[in-house]
This record gives C-alpha cells, sequence and structure tokens, in this order.
C-alpha cells in the first residue's frame, strides 16, 4: 500500500541561505494520525504549509520529493498541482477566527470551497455541510449556517472548520494546532471529535503541535522536530515507553504532569542543547558539500 | 495560620459590556465577579485557574487595584485598599507588582533593558545606586550583565520574560501577580520560568497570585488553588487536596481534561457515564 503522503529529504531555505527546513522524510500512511511535534521554530508548520503548497514567498524549497498518494507534487504543473491538492488535502488550523471570513456567514463559506474547488452542485454541497455539521455535534445547523463567525464561541467556530475539512472526503488534513487556542476541556471535546472522524472517514492527518500530551492521545506516529530537522520517529506508543534521542527526554521531562509535580516541569539541560547545536551544524556541513 | 496579606470579602466587579452597548450612550455594566471570598496567605504562592471569561484576569487586576470593585472590600496588609484613590494607592504600588502574560507588547520596544528595570526604582525614590540595583535584579533573574544596553526585541521569548520578573521585584515587593505567565512560551522555557519564579518566590517570601489555566503548572507551583468558573468561585482548597481529592464535579472535569504525555488509549472515547447520565 503506497502512502498516503511520503516526503523525502525535502529541504527549505530563505532568501539569506538559512536552511528552515532540513533533510525532512517522514510519510503518513492512509488513515493514520501522523503528529508533527517541536518547539516555536522546529520548521512543524512549515512542513504542512508545503504539503499544501502555500510556503510564504520568501521560503524556497532547494530538494526532496514531496508525494501525495503517489503523485509526485514537484512534478506537476502549478495548476494542477493546486487542483490535485485542493482535492485530496484539507486544513484545520489554529485560529478559526482568523480563518473564517468575518463578513460572510458560516453557510457559504463553507459551500463555497465543495462548489468551486470540487464543482459540486450548490444542493450537494449543502446537504453534505448539514450532514458534516450534525457529525460534529453542533445540533442547531439552522443557527450556525446563518451565523457570522464572530456569534459563536471558539468551539464553535473550530467545529466548523472541523466539519469543512471533513466535507470534501480529503485523503489528508493537515491539523497545524487546532486546540492550542482553546479550554482544555473543550479541548478534549475537539480531540474527540477529531479522533472519532478521523476513524470514520479513514483520513490521514497531519497533526502539527507543541503539546506532548496532544500527541500522547491522538497519534498513532510521531515526528520529532528540532530546527527543521527530524530527530526522532517512532510508533506514538514506544516513543512514550523509550524516547531515544536526548532531546525528546528533556522535552518530556520539561512538560508538566499534575501527577508527578516535581519530576515534571525539568528545564532542558546545557548540555542537551549543545548537543542538537553540534547535530545540526553537521548535518548543515554535510549537506552544503555535494551542493559546493 | 499564617496572617493574610489580602482578604477578600464579597468583591464584585461590574465592568462595561460593549457587545451590548448602544450606538450612542453608555455601555451596560456586566457583573465579570459575583461576590468572591478568600485570603491570599502571606508568602505563598495561591493558584488561581479558570477557562478563558471565568473572570480570573479581572480578579487579578481588582487586586493590583487596577479596577475599581463595584461591591465588596479588598484588605491588603491590614488596609482597606477597596476604593482608595490613585493618588493614596501609589505609595502601595511598590508592594503591588505585576508580572504580564506577554513580555512583548508590555516591554518598551524604545528602551534599554536597563532603563526598563531601573524604571519602578526612580518611580518609588530608588534612583539612588541604579545601576548596582539594576545589575542586582538582572543578576536575581539568571541574565548576564551585558543584556542591560540591550532592547526587548534582541532577546529570546524566555529571556523577555524574565525581564518582566525583574522589573517587577526589583522593589521587592510584598505581592506580585502573574498572569498567565508562561503561556506564551515553548514548554522548555516555560520550565526555566517556572523554576525560577518558584525560587525567587520562596527566596524573598513573596506572595504571588498566579493565574493560569494550567493546572498541571498550578499543581507544581502552588500551595493553595481558586477554581473559578463564570465569575464564581468554584472550589477553593491546598492544592494537593484539591487534585487528590476534589470535591465539584466541575473541577474534576478539568483536572480529566488535561492530555497527561503518557499513552491512555481510553482517554479519547466518550465515557459511558456522559452518555447515559445517571
Amino acid at each position: 500500500m503506497s502512502a498516503c503522503l511520503d516526503i523525502a529529504n525535502l529541504s527549505a531555505v530563505l532568501p539569506n541561505g538559512q536552511r528552515v527546513l532540513r533533510s525532512v522524510s517522514l510519510a503518513v500512511q492512509p488513515g493514520e494520525v501522523r503528529a508533527l511535534v517541536g518547539e516555536s521554530g522546529a520548521g512543524k508548520t512549515m512542513i504542512g504549509k508545503a504539503v499544501l503548497g502555500v510556503l510564504p514567498s520568501s521560503v524556497r524549497l532547494v530538494e526532496g520529493d514531496m508525494l501525495l498518494e503517489g503523485e509526485d507534487l514537484g512534478r506537476l504543473q502549478p495548476k494542477a498541482r493546486r487542483t490535485l491538492i485542493g482535492a485530496r488535502t484539507a486544513l484545520i488550523p489554529q485560529d478559526p477566527l482568523t480563518a473564517l471570513n468575518p463578513s460572510r456567514r458560516i453557510g457559504p463559506q463553507m459551500t463555497d470551497r465543495l462548489v468551486r474547488i470540487l464543482g459540486w452542485s450548490g444542493e450537494k454541497a449543502d446537504r453534505r455541510t448539514r450532514q458534516l455539521l450534525d457529525e460534529v455535534q453542533i445540533r442547531d445547523p439552522e443557527r450556525v449556517l446563518k451565523s457570522y463567525p464572530h456569534e459563536l464561541s471558539g468551539g464553535m467556530r473550530q467545529r466548523v472548520l472541523i466539519a469543512a475539512a471533513f466535507a470534501a472526503e480529503p485523503r489528508l488534513i493537515v491539523a497545524d494546532e487546532p486546540t492550542t487556542a482553546l479550554d482544555v476541556t473543550v479541548q478534549k471535546q475537539i480531540l474527540r471529535l477529531i479522533a472519532a472522524l478521523q476513524r470514520e472517514h479513514g483520513t490521514a492527518i497531519l497533526f502539527v503541535t507543541h503539546d506532548l500530551g496532544v500527541v500522547a492521545k491522538i497519534s498513532q506516529k510521531v515526528s520529532v522536530l528540532y530546527a527543521g530537522k527530524v530527530v526522532e520517529e517512532a510508533d506514538t506508543a514506544a516513543l512514550f515507553a523509550a524516547p531515544q534521542h536526548a532531546y525528546t527526554r528533556a522535552l518530556m521531562a520539561a512538560t508538566p504532569r499534575y501527577t508527578d509535580p516535581f519530576a515534571s516541569l525539568k528545564p532542558v539541560d546545557g548540555a542537551v542543547l549543545a548537543g542538537l547545536a553540534a547535530e545540526i551544524a553537521a548535518a548543515d556541513l554535510a549537506w552544503r558539500r555535494p551542493h559546493g | 495560620m499564617v496572617e493574610p496579606l489580602f482578604s477578600v470579602r464579597g468583591l464584585k466587579v461590574a465592568l462595561p459590556d460593549m457587545t451590548r452597548k448602544p450606538l450612542i450612550g453608555r455601555a451596560p455594566l456586566a457583573e465579570i465577579l459575583k461576590g468572591f471570598d478568600f485570603d491570599l496567605p502571606k508568602g505563598s504562592v495561591t493558584g488561581i485557574v479558570g477557562e478563558s471569561g471565568s473572570g480570573k484576569s479581572t480578579l487579578g487586576r481588582a487586586l493590583v487595584r487596577l479596577l475599581e470593585p463595584s461591591a465588596g472590600s479588598i484588605g491588603f496588609d491590614g488596609r482597606d485598599i477597596t476604593h482608595l484613590p490613585e493618588a493614596e494607592l501609589r505609595p502601595l504600588r511598590r508592594n503591588l507588582q505585576m508580572i504580564f502574560q506577554d513580555p512583548m507588547s508590555s516591554l518598551n520596544p524604545r528602551r534599554t533593558i536597563a532603563s526598563i528595570i531601573a524604571a519602578p526604582l526612580k518611580q518609588n525614590g530608588l534612583g539612588d545606586n541604579l545601576k548596582a540595583r539594576v545589575a542586582e535584579a538582572l543578576q536575581r533573574v539568571g541574565l548576564p550583565q551585558s543584556f542591560a544596553g540591550r532592547y526587548r526585541h534582541e532577546l529570546s521569548g524566555g529571556q523577555r520574560q524574565r525581564v518582566g520578573i525583574a522589573r517587577a521585584l526589583a522593589l521587592s515587593p510584598k505581592f506580585v501577580l502573574a498572569d498567565e505567565i508562561v503561556s506564551g512560551l515553548d514548554v522548555s522555557t516555560q520550565a526555566q520560568i517556572l523554576t525560577l519564579l518558584e525560587k525567587l518566590a520562596a527566596d524573598m517570601g513573596l506572595t504571588v497570585a498566579f493565574i493560569s489555566h494550567d493546572l498541571s503548572v498550578i499543581r507544581r507551583l502552588c500551595r493553595q488553588v481558586i477554581v473559578m468558573r463564570e465569575g464564581m468561585i468554584v472550589e477553593a482548597s491546598a492544592t494537593d487536596a484539591l487534585f487528590d481529592n476534589p470535591r465539584q464535579a466541575y473541577t474534576r472535569d478539568l483536572i480529566g481534561a488535561i492530555p497527561l504525555p503518557e499513552i491512555d488509549a481510553g482517554w479519547l472515547d466518550i465515557p459511558a457515564a456522559a452518555k447515559a447520565p445517571t
């Protein structure tokens, strides 16, 4: 079975030549949740944007391949690539308020995408939207469809975007910190919802997060990123049972746990950071050589 | 029983509700805090936890009298400060310090770190020997002396928050309000900042109100916890008691919703109890 998403040796640079992605390789199998975890600046959102073809113009991909269901995104013409990405992927963004147009009602925002990108009839799109709103447990779809984004709570807005993401039956969803802005109790509901829909629809998810707690609950596979480099990749269960990389262990020790307050919240050791810096430097040195 | 630094009785705060403001005229008042009674014991860290909109930041602002209560009373260090005018509050301000959530917006971009830390010292008549006092404040929070001449944008998020702490503690205040001071930071930086605050609070005998949405952090740092919801106290007790034996369903829900960094296959399942409430 071919992977839903297969990224191989992806590197990206800024105009000043600084590498922001360092030969990233990862695969997401159909129906699997792969977590991308790292701290700010690790490049986890960058990978999601690269997959969706929405990298900022200053970031240039300089090597590597991205295969979406076996189709090489790098070899496609821009228009064909956009069509393919639009049909097979979707995004659940971090901040639903900026992702929604504040001056339009929810209903047309949700159906437009289905009509314009997938060429569905308005009626079909409308039916599908209502079905998905039901699946995300929105009890009064009429009211929500007629609402403007600011009239809904944060949790409701995120439900709307989850419904919109699943509506087009994408094969892959990039979820970029989808619960970071939410309260813990709402976060739990939203994670439950994403997990249930993901299982039901067999959708693969690239789940970007900084929270190891969320990683443990939602994902089957995980890639740990630091400075644009995958430092560890494992089955989620294996990662939490026996983290291999010193950085992964340090991250785990730094994450607070109410069950073990004094064994957690350990500041990251300077030696770990020094080791990481050396690892990154060595990787860059090795990488520059073939390119002169 | 430790003598309380703060004694709050029947505290209510009402603020203008801008969402219901008519086009012309005043916005109606909405009650944000609906009657609070609690003491903050001297020399310990008290956690204030709640979800967004619960009023925890409003409570903090009322404590340091950035807001004036609409009813009830706030006693600080044996003195009623509920309705003190600003002129009379000013001498007390050196003992009512704040550390803010976002040091990027709470540090002046046009001033050097040294002048940011010196500002409260000058205002409180401690302008003599400024250089030494700033140096001491930097050293206290583990920043090198060379940072004195830098600007906010030259610092990382964690370093900026250290400056925020240095500024708040420069006057050796009796009380510090820490409002979500690590929610913008990465976990590794968060751990550094929290262990620093923990150490300084213990060393300096500070009374701290630590506002946070993160119960895991609260358990580590705080001796007692106030759980808030919709402007009311749900539960207030010693930290260990709260976690080991939460009395309120809401507290149990809050604790149960924390995703711990460990595998728990059933965590995302909808519990049978939720499906069929008894």
